[in-house]
Order: structure tokens, then C-alpha cells, then sequence
């Protein structure tokens, strides 16, 4: 009996272990996420509506703006309020700035070393000082972009039901757009860096569903419904139909399936069904980067989030130009609450987010359902850990390099599990 | 004296205060040269044996306690290590993972988990000076970036004593010349906040939620006072207290059923 232990996968958010075992040809593999329970749901309950966008973004300091507007838009969808186009622009450059900050540390930090070879990124510093520092650049971009417009890079404090606390000054925008300008510079180092290793990104490709938003406008960011790849288009407010939640012993964190036994939310999902919405800059990336969709290897996130990276810096340019050319001003924020049922979805860096509230008259949540984008990813994970051993372990790999592969296809998916899960232990047994 | 060992351990949280330290980008590879980094899951592939705790000068711990195993680990973590940082409000005060203390936890994992509940085990959440000493705290939901720069550059060089304010939210965003948040009809927590956050929130427009926790020999009564007079019902007063303060002494014991 061979075994091999890998405990501890770093580099992702949130604990998960990886158990793979062999035994005369039959492969067993399970995806465990053992993180403490978390309770968002049943904390909740009897709160009132102006405290709910501030308690949810707790559920994860890397999504917190993403579960924030989730949250806005399920009150705001509740109460019938309608936000006005600046508040709308200020979201979308607010979500921008969470992406930015969000794919660059995962391309950069967390996903590079692996292409490399290198432990982490601090060890790319004498090899690739030029990217590291344009890496660098770019995720405190994304933070300029948040602690200007939400008050703060983690959980921001000034986004609220109906609009803003604080509207930025046209001088304060035009430095934002600046840096930006810069931004555009040291994506395309990333660009080139990605396309250059882009051949060592492993060959597998496993036919799997995609779920995410689609928006007839624009890309889906924080508007439109639901589509499926492999079942059309549904309103919003009826998730639930594509999304079956249930509940594995070994994982604190829910799963979730539709047509296959799995379905797989993220940069690919919201890449494969959306690339006519993408700007003609990203879709330039994506052929620089051979990205072609629908592409079925959970590897090509990594190049989807490159190519939304370039997509979120011009946009936000582009957002920003179009709120000084309306001009900028103070709104006032009128609340009514009212009893009823509102949803929220809302595409975050690692897939598409739900909130779900059912308020009372008082304007206090009496039912909460959260459907966060890596708990839908776990069971798609776990499959692709099965149909991927069987050629891993034909290629006659060690164990070694098998736990070092199925990591690398864990982190891929980005999993930032502190909403569910934290350290991702390789479990190998050959006997 | 060789370069101190810095371990940095998660436990229940969101990671929003490790994000904050790699949020330093700018001083983070200065920080970096001055250390030696012996652990930290989340951004490298260190500690090849990956078997926790390492022996460190000074490990940065961020999350609170939720589960019988979390209290096993900080009291390892707290053999192997000289200095003991709880980073952010959940290791300092319970933080924001506090408001299900409130709840029958076995009633909770039944409406989370349903029939798999047995599976999950939990305990009330609770601050790491609950079962360890704590050196040192840097509260804030998340940790404030130039205060843990400023704590961390002391800890490495500073003689005199390190403090946290011990005045509130108030007292700076006066300086600030903010306009008051009551002023413009929203209730603030700030007067019994613990400053340090340069009055982050009402500066956006927005109140203070007491995400730093409360300042020393708070007056809980007096900003019940407060809020209930600017028409908020006492049940919401108490709540907006709970939010993040909820395993601190003065507001656990607060019930929004009391009154009525
Ligand atoms: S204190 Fe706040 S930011 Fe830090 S881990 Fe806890 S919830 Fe996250
Ligand atoms: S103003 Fe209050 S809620 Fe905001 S950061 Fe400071 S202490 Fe936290």
C-alpha cells in the first residue's frame, strides 16, 4: 500500500481536504470541507433592514462588496425600490473594484505560483519582478476603486439600500480613472506573462453544466436572471428551480445540483455563456490567451479571469466617464419597508450569489436563504477529482505529483471557503 | 538577534483581516524582508509538514472560537508561540460570529443543516482571551490597516508602551469635522466605540456600527438612551448594539425580549 499525505493545501480561501484512495483499481475521491458551521441564516432572523447588507458581507472579507450589493438588491427587490443610474454606475464601478482586487490576487498570488513552480509568490520576486510589481499595482487598484466608492477595501461601510452615504467628488473620479489608465498597462504584462505559460495549464476537459447570470444590456455583473447552458433562461426570483441544495455528511458546506449531478458557477461559467457581452478589448485577451468557449477545462479559469480583469479596467473607465458626463450629486435615500419576498442575484468573483429574504412589515428578515457561489462549485469539484484520477494515475504520475495536480484543479476553481470552508488536505492511499 | 518568526493562523472568520494585511501591498514587501514568514496557509505553500502550530516569536490569529476543536488548537498555538496577536474583532471581542449566541445552537443547525445537524458541531462563539492570554488586540471588523502597520513596526522596534485609544468614535470624527451622523436623522454607535478606524464610517455618510467594540467602562445604558430617543424601538437599539459586541459582558446580557 502506497499513501501519500499532503495535508494543508494552501493558497485557498478556507479549509478543504482532498481524500483520494485506490484500492485494486477502484478509486474512491472525496472533496471534505470540515470549516465551522457559520449560522448567516439563522442569524438573521429579526433584524432589521438597514443592518442585514452589513452583517451578510461578514460571510466573506474577499467577496464582502459582492455579497453587499447581494444584499441591497434582495431589500431593495423586497421593498420595490427602484435605484437611480448613478447609484447603478457606482455599484457596478464598486463590483469592479472587487474584481479587480479579487481576480489579481488569485491570477497572481495564489494561481502564478503554480504555473511556475514556485511555493509562492513572494518566491517570483527575483524571476519576475516586472509582474510581481504590475500584480501588485493592479490588486490595489481594485482597492483605491473600493475604499473610494464603498469607504473601505474590506466590507465596505457606504453602500446602502437605495444608494450611497458618500458620493465621490469629479476630482476624486478623475484621479480613480488615472490609475486605471495605469491599470491598463500592467494587465497587459499580465496578459503576456498568462499567454506565455498558457501551454503548462493541464489537458483536462469534463463536460459539466454552467450557471450564471445574463443580462440582455451588458455583461452580467448585478443584473438580469439565470441562465443554464444546458437549460435556457429563468426570471431571478426562481433560482431555485436550477438550484437543488443538499447536504453531504463529511462537508459543513451545502452542494448543489440541476441537469447533472453537479454544475460548476465562476469566471468559465460566466465566460462560456456570455461572450458576446464581453467588451471587443476582453474578447482580443481571450484569443491572445486561446481561450476558446464553451471551453470545458476548470483549468481555463485561470484565463477567464484575465479576460474579465481586462473587461472590469475598461468598463470601469468607461463608467466613470459617464458619470462626470452626467454629473455628479447627492441623492436622498428614501426607505419604506413593506412585508414580502426578495432576491437578490448578483455574479461575485467566484460565481453567482444569491440572497433570498422574506422581510415583515416592520421591515425585519423572517426567513433567509444565502446560496453562495462555492458551495455550488463543491460538487463539480468533486467530480472532476474523479473522472480526473483514473488518467492521472494511468500516466504513471507519483503521488506526489497526483496531489499536486488535484490541488492545483481545486485552487483553479478559486474556492474561498471561509463562507464554507480552510486548509485543503491531499489524502492519497494506494493499496 | 535573527529576524522574528511570524506565523499567521485563521479561525473562524470571514479573512477579511488576513486581506487586510495583504492589503498592505505597499509596506507588505518591506514587512516581508524584515521577517520570517513560517506559516501562513492562505498565501503559501510553507510548513511542508503542514502540521500546525510552528514554533514562532509572534503568530497573528484571526477569527474567533466557534468549535470544541478551535479551542484545542489556539491552546497549542499558544504553547509554540511568544507573542500572541488576536487580529480583528471576532479574536479580540467575538466579533460579528457572536449574534448566534443569542440562538438555541442545536434549533440553529437543524434550520441550516436539517436531518444532517448531528454532523456539525458548534459552540457559543467566543473571543480568544477566553481560553488563552492574549498579548496583544487589534480590533476592528476588519482589522484597521495603519493601526496593525503601526502596531506591527512597534513590535519590532518600539520601546515605549503599546495602547489602543481608549476614547470613542466621537472624539475623531470631530476631529475629522465630519458633519454628525445624527445630524442627518441616522443613529451612530459611535459615542460608545472604541476609535482607532479615524471615524472610517461616518466619513462615508454612514454610522458607526461599533465594529472595534466598546470602549472601555462603556455607558450601555446611556446610548440605549440614545437610540431609543431618536425613535428606534429598544428591540433594534439592542440589536444594533448586538452586532458586533455581542460576547462582550455589558450587551450579552441585554435580551431584546426584556422590554417590550
Ligand atoms: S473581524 Fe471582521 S473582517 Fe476580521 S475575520 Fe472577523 S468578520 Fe472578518
Ligand atoms: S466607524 Fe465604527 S463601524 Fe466604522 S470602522 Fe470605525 S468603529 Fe467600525
Amino acid at each position: 500500500m502506497v499513501e501519500v499525505y499532503i495535508p494543508y493545501l494552501t493558497r485557498i480561501e478556507g479549509h478543504g481536504n482532498i481524500v483520494v484512495k485506490e484500492k485494486e483499481g477502484k478509486i474512491e475521491c472525496r472533496w471534505e470541507i470540515p470549516e465551522a458551521p457559520r449560522f448567516y441564516e439563522a442569524m438573521l432572523r429579526g433584524k432589521p433592514w438597514d443592518k442585514v447588507a452589513h452583517i451578510t458581507s461578514r460571510i466573506c472579507g474577499i467577496c464582502s462588496a459582492g455579497h453587499t450589493l447581494a444584499s441591497i438588491k434582495a431589500t431593495e427587490d423586497a421593498f420595490g425600490i427602484k435605484p437611480s443610474e448613478q447609484t447603478w454606475l457606482l455599484r457596478i464601478l464598486l463590483n469592479y473594484g472587487e474584481y479587480i482586487q479579487s481576480h489579481s490576487l488569485h491570477a497572481f498570488f495564489l494561481a502564478l505560483p503554480d504555473f511556475v513552480g514556485a511555493p509562492s509568490v513572494i518566491h517570483l520576486i527575483p524571476s519576475h519582478k516586472e509582474a510581481v510589481l504590475a500584480a501588485v499595482r493592479l490588486k490595489k487598484l481594485g482597492n483605491d476603486i473600493a475604499d473610494l466608492i464603498g469607504g473601505r477595501a474590506v466590507h465596505p461601510c457606504s453602500a446602502f439600500v437605495g444608494g450611497f452615504g458618500r458620493i465621490p467628488t469629479e476630482n476624486e473620479l478623475l484621479a480613480l480613472k488615472a490609475k486605471l489608465q495605469k491599470g491598463q498597462q500592467d494587465i497587459h504584462i499580465m496578459v503576456d506573462v498568462f499567454a506565455s505559460l498558457r501551454k503548462s495549464l493541464p489537458n483536462f476537459e469534463r463536460k459539466t453544466e454552467f450557471i450564471s447570470l445574463y443580462w440582455k444590456n451588458e455583461y452580467p455583473w448585478i443584473d438580469g436572471d439565470i441562465v443554464s447552458s444546458e437549460s435556457g433562461v429563468i426570471p431571478y426570483r426562481e433560482y431555485l428551480k436550477f438550484v437543488h441544495e443538499w447536504v453531504k455528511p463529511y462537508s459543513s458546506a451545502k452542494r448543489a445540483k440541476n441537469v447533472f449531478s453537479s454544475y460548476a458557477v465562476g469566471p468559465l461559467a460566466r465566460v462560456n455563456n456570455n461572450f458576446k457581452q464581453l467588451l471587443d478589448s476582453a474578447k482580443e485577451t481571450a484569443e491572445k490567451l486561446s481561450l476558446k468557449t464553451p471551453s470545458y477545462n476548470p483549468f481555463h479559469s485561470n484565463l477567464a479571469r484575465i479576460v474579465e480583469l481586462v473587461h472590469c479596467i475598461d468598463d470601469a473607465i468607461a463608467k466613470i466617464d459617464k458619470l462626470l458626463a452626467k454629473g455628479l450629486k447627492e441623492e436622498k435615500l428614501n426607505v419604506t419597508p413593506r412585508a414580502g419576498r426578495g432576491v437578490g442575484a448578483v455574479e461575485v468573483p467566484r460565481g453567482i450569489l444569491f440572497h433570498d429574504y422574506t422581510y415583515n412589515e416592520t421591515g425585519h428578515i423572517s426567513n433567509a436563504n444565502l446560496v453562495i457561489p462555492t458551495n455550488q462549485n463543491h460538487e463539480n469539484i468533486e467530480d472532476d477529482i474523479r473522472a480526473w484520477v483514473p488518467t492521472l494515475i494511468k500516466q504513471k504520475l507519483s503521488d506526489e505529483q497526483i496531489g499536486f495536480n488535484l490541488s492545483m484543479l481545486v485552487r483553479s476553481y478559486d474556492p474561498c471557503v471561509s463562507c464554507s470552508t480552510h486548509l485543503i488536505k491531499v489524502n492519497f492511499k494506494r493499496e | 538577534m535573527g529576524k522574528p518568526k511570524v506565523a499567521i493562523y485563521d479561525f473562524t472568520g470571514c479573512e477579511g483581516c488576513e486581506l487586510q494585511i495583504v492589503n498592505c501591498e505597499e509596506e507588505l514587501l518591506d514587512i516581508i524582508a524584515n521577517i520570517e514568514l513560517v506559516y501562513w496557509r492562505e498565501a503559501a505553500t510553507i510548513s511542508p509538514d503542514g502540521k500546525t502550530p510552528v514554533d514562532c516569536d509572534i503568530a497573528l490569529v484571526e477569527g474567533g472560537i466557534t468549535t470544541p476543536h478551535d479551542i484545542e488548537r489556539i491552546r497549542k498555538i499558544r504553547l509554540k508561540s511568544k507573542i500572541l496577536v488576536a487580529c480583528g474583532s471576532c479574536a479580540s471581542f467575538g466579533g460579528i460570529n457572536a449574534l448566534k449566541n443569542d440562538l438555541p445552537l442545536d434549533e440553529m443547525k437543524h434550520l441550516v443543516y436539517g436531518d444532517m445537524a448531528q454532523h456539525f458541531e458548534t459552540i457559543p462563539a467566543a473571543p480568544m482571551r477566553n481560553y488563552v492570554k492574549v498579548d496583544y488586540e487589534l480590533p476592528g471588523c476588519p482589522m484597521v490597516k495603519a493601526e496593525f502597520l503601526k502596531f506591527f513596526k512597534w513590535l519590532l522596534l518600539g520601546k515605549d508602551k503599546w495602547e489602543l485609544p481608549r476614547y470613542s468614535v466621537c472624539i475623531e470624527c470631530k476631529r475629522k469635522e465630519n458633519l454628525c451622523v445624527y445630524d442627518k436623522g441616522m443613529l451612530c454607535l459611535g459615542p460608545v466605540t472604541r476609535a482607532g478606524c479615524g471615524a472610517n464610517c461616518p466619513s462615508f455618510g454612514a454610522p458607526c456600527e461599533g465594529c472595534r467594540g466598546l470602549v472601555p467602562e462603556p455607558n450601555v445604558n446611556a446610548a440605549l438612551d440614545v437610540l431609543t430617543e431618536h425613535g428606534l424601538s429598544l428591540e433594534d437599539a439592542i440589536n444594533n448594539l448586538k452586532m458586533f459586541c455581542n460576547a462582550e459582558k455589558p450587551v450579552a446580557t441585554l435580551h431584546t425580549w426584556t422590554k417590550k
